[in-house]
């Protein structure tokens, strides 16, 4: 029997959720901070795709990024230092029906969880990976992160950083089985949500670097790209981004750049000047170890005891006359 | 009358008079060692002469001896890979004192077996001979004056023609030897060839046809040789049992543990000697709907282990020392934010990489008071193989009872020891029951710490107005981040109150023995058996002793103190290292006592004496009875 329209029209008003069912407090970020552009763009993301938000997760390491599920009104998981990661494989690997979303900084993804950072883009589960790339540590005031520019002086480098930064994006695209990687600006809001979109849609590991501004520590570091646009390009492509037509008009270095090539995508990634923004590379054919680890088929009782009596089977003594039974 | 039974008549024909001028000399128990190179099989070769004897209804314990190299070089002292069986008429539960009878595959592999002391005084070697017309002179005179030395101490050395015996059988004999071993291992201790038929069929169950021929074949060839060619043989009576009866070793029970537990995620990193438990579970986990995930760390598979228990279902991080070491900081964070998650230690020499096949019990403190801040876990210790799997399914239930880390300490010698248990029947109150999933009330609160038990509902992912973000900073009952004094205090109190509630649950465990004395002996984890054996030898000189084993540390549950009180001198026995006052230097001021007598004291007020050994070797009940002794005699 059909539902009744007038029925239909409350139902949906009901599971409809407004940006306020994803807010949570006030930010206790810094006045400029880039990282209340993300949590603008996410929280568009989530009402626009109306999650559950029951049903999302995010997940976050330490340091001023990963304060972000503290101000989502979903449920959150703010971890420990680099181990961001690891934590959200074990929810999604549990629970492959919720959303996961992991914050993480470039200290805590890209220094202290190296590690885990690398063996996640080649476990590609299901997540969508925000790197809050300030290049500098902030929540532990002021010191030289794995991204911060050599020269930069910082309370552990008082005369300059001496090594050559790492560049996220290229260490992504080099390991075996990265399946999304984009990157972001957090000051053009537009690209940045339709960067977030993108990455949420994508079945996998869908990394978006995100490069945004410390007013508090480094204040000056990317002026120079805010005052010139042609110091942004643009990647664009039918399967990439589509920037409007006013966007346009203000940046317009743009390369059309097809997210499956991903010769391409590595020698757009070693470009620090002009600062590549869009969808670098995309693999929707990458398989999710948990779906090759059948995550969340169901368990029964029954299964246990078969699966159990069967394994004890193979170590039991019977007393003989059950052995000469069961022999017969 | 059957094929297999004209077949055992024959080769019992074939071997001749020898048979019937032999009788079999009752023994209520032997000890036996099958000695090798890495990769010669040796210990396959005494896990099926141990399936023989608990089939035949014989207690058994066995224990391995593991080189820590995967190809140690032939022939040499520290490459010795073999195993210990002990085989009893009543219940084994350890490894006995040393050695009756030895089968060595070389003169270097069994010298370090001697040099350890581990060979009992004028016990039988059966000694490889083909190296005495080895090409190499050097070997030929190794060999020769390892066999002189040998019977001048005494050893009664037979020479046995393994090699040329199986080269009849196969071509590359030296993989054939351990089924000649086994068959001539049967014949001395008077088994049932066709039982051990069995066994062998069931050993290689996995391969070919033709293998299981061939290495029946061996193991006839070999009972046959004992039959023709030794002028000695032993029976230890059995009696069989009524139950079904498992036999495995404890890291097998362990994963048999988890299964029955209801926890469906495993996350490891390879490490000795913890590992086997993930082998075996990554082999039948599967089928029933779990999973075993090897993550790139340490690091990684506890916090994989704890997203898992966040996200509803309880999982558990198996792993030994160094890795305990790395899981620390989530291990801080699952007590912090009351997620549910259960840690195995299998323990190890440490520290650092120290022994990793050998066994220690070195990490009771670092598992009580481990991680950082006041992060109070409950800490359980197997205390044998059926213990390993029962202990799985209480330490998952109490985790998520109390939202708490719950540490099972296991360690390397309950890890590859083998011996029967009752079969256990399965029940449905193992398992988890399903993750909820129903709403939050209006008004809930996360963290609502009961003001008697500090215990508070978990909302799990997926519970509808349940959204909160948990973290490891020190939070309010709304899980808000909060650095108010008092409610860091509430935090405090509420985590801890709740090892208190657990403490309220747990039995006084029992006392070994009278319960009252001269000298009580306490331990906890592997040391039950040689402990309780020890104390039953004394006893039954007249002595006033008793035991008490400790499966809950962390708690300690209530009663103990009353215990320790009533007798005279209590004793901690334990597998590590503790000062010890012969030491110039060690006096009362500032001795360091093993970890137990150090808990015991602390809590107790009682003076709680301790001994132990660290020498990699599961203890013996005679030093344990020499210690014990000592220490009744003690001011006398």
């Amino acid at each position: 029997m059909a539902t009744p329209l007038s029925q239909s029209i409350i139902k949906l008003h009901e599971e409809r959720h407004d940006l306020e069912d994803y807010q949570s407090g006030v930010p206790r970020w810094c006045t400029g901070c880039g990282d209340n552009a993300i949590l603008a763009a996410v929280q568009r993301l989530c009402r626009d795709e109306n999650l559950a938000p029951e049903k999302t997760v995010f997940v976050s390491g330490i340091g001023c990024s990963s304060r972000f599920p503290h101000y989502m009104k979903t449920y959150g998981f703010h971890g420990i230092h680099g181990r961001a990661f690891p934590i959200a494989e074990g929810v999604k690997m549990a629970r492959p029906d919720l959303n996961v979303f992991v914050n993480t900084g470039d200290g805590d993804c890209c220094s202290i969880g190296a590690a885990h950072w690398i063996h996640a883009l080649r476990y590609n589960m299901n997540m969508t990976v925000i790197l809050h790339d300030n290049h500098v540590y902030g929540l532990t005031k002021k010191q030289a992160s794995p991204t911060s520019p050599v020269g930069l002086k910082s309370n552990t480098t008082p005369r300059g950083s001496v090594l050559e930064p790492l560049n996220p994006l290229t260490v992504t695209l080099g390991v075996a089985n990265v399946s999304f990687v984009a990157q972001a600006v957090d000051w053009i809001p537009e690209l940045m949500y339709e960067i977030v979109s993108k990455a949420f849609h994508h079945r996998g590991f869908s990394f978006i670097r995100v490069i945004q501004r410390c007013p508090e520590f480094l204040p000056k570091m990317f002026e120079p790209w805010l005052h010139d646009p042609s110091k942004t390009l643009l990647l664009t492509h039918d399967n990439g981004l589509q920037p409007s037509a006013d966007l346009g008009r203000i940046y317009k270095n743009q390369r059309a750049h097809d997210p499956l090539d991903i010769h391409r995508a590595r020698e757009i990634a070693s470009s620090e000047d002009p600062i590549p923004v869009g969808i670098l590379y995309q693999d929707p054919k990458v398989p999710c170890y948990e779906d090759l680890r059948g995550a969340g088929k169901p368990r029964t009782v029954e299964a246990v005891r078969k699966g159990l009596d069967a394994e004890f089977d193979k170590f039991t003594i019977w007393p003989d006359e059950q052995g000469q039974e069961r022999a017969a | 009358m059957s094929e297999t039974a004209q077949l055992d008549r024959q080769a019992q024909a074939k071997a001749g008079a020898a048979t019937r001028a032999k009788p079999a000399v009752n023994l209520p128990e032997h000890i036996v060692e099958v000695i090798s190179d890495s990769g010669e099989g040796a210990q396959r070769c005494g896990q099926s002469l141990a399936s023989i004897a608990a089939r035949s209804g014989n207690g058994i314990w066995t224990v391995e001896i593991i080189p820590a190299e995967i190809q140690p070089p032939a022939r040499s002292v520290a490459g010795a890979s073999g195993i210990r069986i002990r085989i009893g008429s009543k219940e084994v539960t350890n490894g006995g004192d040393e050695t009756d009878l030895a089968v060595a595959f070389n003169e270097q592999v069994l010298l370090g077996r001697v040099r350890a002391g581990e060979l009992k005084p004028g016990a039988t070697i059966l000694l490889e001979s083909i190296w005495r017309e080895h090409r190499d002179p050097a070997i030929v005179k190794s060999y020769n004056d390892t066999l002189a030395a040998l019977t001048k101490s005494g050893f009664r050395v037979v020479e046995m023609p393994l090699e040329k015996e199986c080269r009849a059988l196969m071509t590359d004999a030296r993989r054939g030897k351990n089924m000649f071993v086994l068959g001539m291992l049967c014949s001395i201790y008077s088994f049932d060839l066709q039982l051990a038929r069995d066994q062998v069929a069931l050993t290689f169950g996995k391969k070919d046809r033709s293998v299981i021929e061939t290495n029946v074949k061996l193991l006839e060839a070999g009972f046959a040789w004992g039959e023709a060619n030794l002028d000695f043989k032993y029976a230890i009576p059995a009696t069989k049992s009524n139950v079904a009866q498992v036999v495995t070793n404890g890291n097998t029970a362990i994963a048999l543990g988890v299964l029955a537990s209801g926890m469906d995620i495993c996350a490891m990193y390879p490490i000795t000697p913890a590992t086997s438990a993930s082998h075996y579970l990554s082999e039948c986990f599967e089928k029933v709907g779990g999973m075993v995930h090897q993550a790139e760390d340490e690091i990684a598979a506890c916090a994989f282990a704890i997203g898992a228990s966040y996200a509803g279902r309880c999982a558990v991080t198996i792993t030994s020392g160094p890795g305990y070491a790395l899981k620390q900081e989530g291990i801080g964070l699952a007590v912090m934010a009351e997620i549910p998650l259960v840690v195995v230690n299998v323990q190890r020499g440490g520290p650092s990489t120290g022994q990793p096949t050998k066994v220690e019990q070195g990490d009771l403190l670092t598992s009580v008071y481990g991680s950082h801040g006041d992060a109070p876990k409950v800490v359980m210790a197997v205390s044998g193989i059926e213990d390993c799997f029962y202990s799985m399914i209480t330490a998952r239930k109490i985790a998520e009872t109390f939202n708490m880390v719950v540490v099972v300490l296991s360690d390397a010698s309950l890890a590859t020891a083998q011996a029967p248990f009752p079969r256990p029947t399965f029940s449905e109150e193992w398992l988890a029951p399903p993750v909820d999933q129903s709403p939050i009330p209006e008004g809930a609160k996360p963290y609502d710490w009961d003001a008697v038990t500090g215990i508070a509902r978990r909302f799990s992912p997926g519970q509808p107005g349940g959204m909160h973000t948990v973290t490891g900073l020190a939070h309010d009952r709304m899980s808000k981040v909060a650095y108010d004094p008092q409610t860091n205090e509430e935090g405090l109190r509420a985590r801890s109150l709740k090892l208190a509630a657990l403490q309220k649950t747990l039995k006084t465990p029992p006392v070994f023995g009278d319960p009252e004395g001269d000298l009580l002996v306490v331990g906890w984890g592997s040391t039950k058996g040689v402990i309780e054996e020890s104390v039953e030898r004394m006893r039954a000189e007249g002595l006033k002793v008793s035991a008490l084993h400790l499966r809950f540390i962390q708690p300690l549950p209530s009663g103990i103190g009353e215990i320790l009180r009533r007798f005279r001198k209590v004793i901690a026995v334990e597998g590590g290292w503790g000062d010890r006052l012969e030491d110039e230097l060690i006096d009362a001021d500032n001795r360091r006592y093993t970890a137990l007598a150090m808990m015991l004291r602390s809590r107790y007020l009682v003076d709680v004496d301790c001994w132990s050994e660290a020498r990699g070797q599961p203890i013996k009940p005679g030093n344990v009875v020499k210690a014990l002794r000592a220490k009744l005699d003690e001011g006398k």
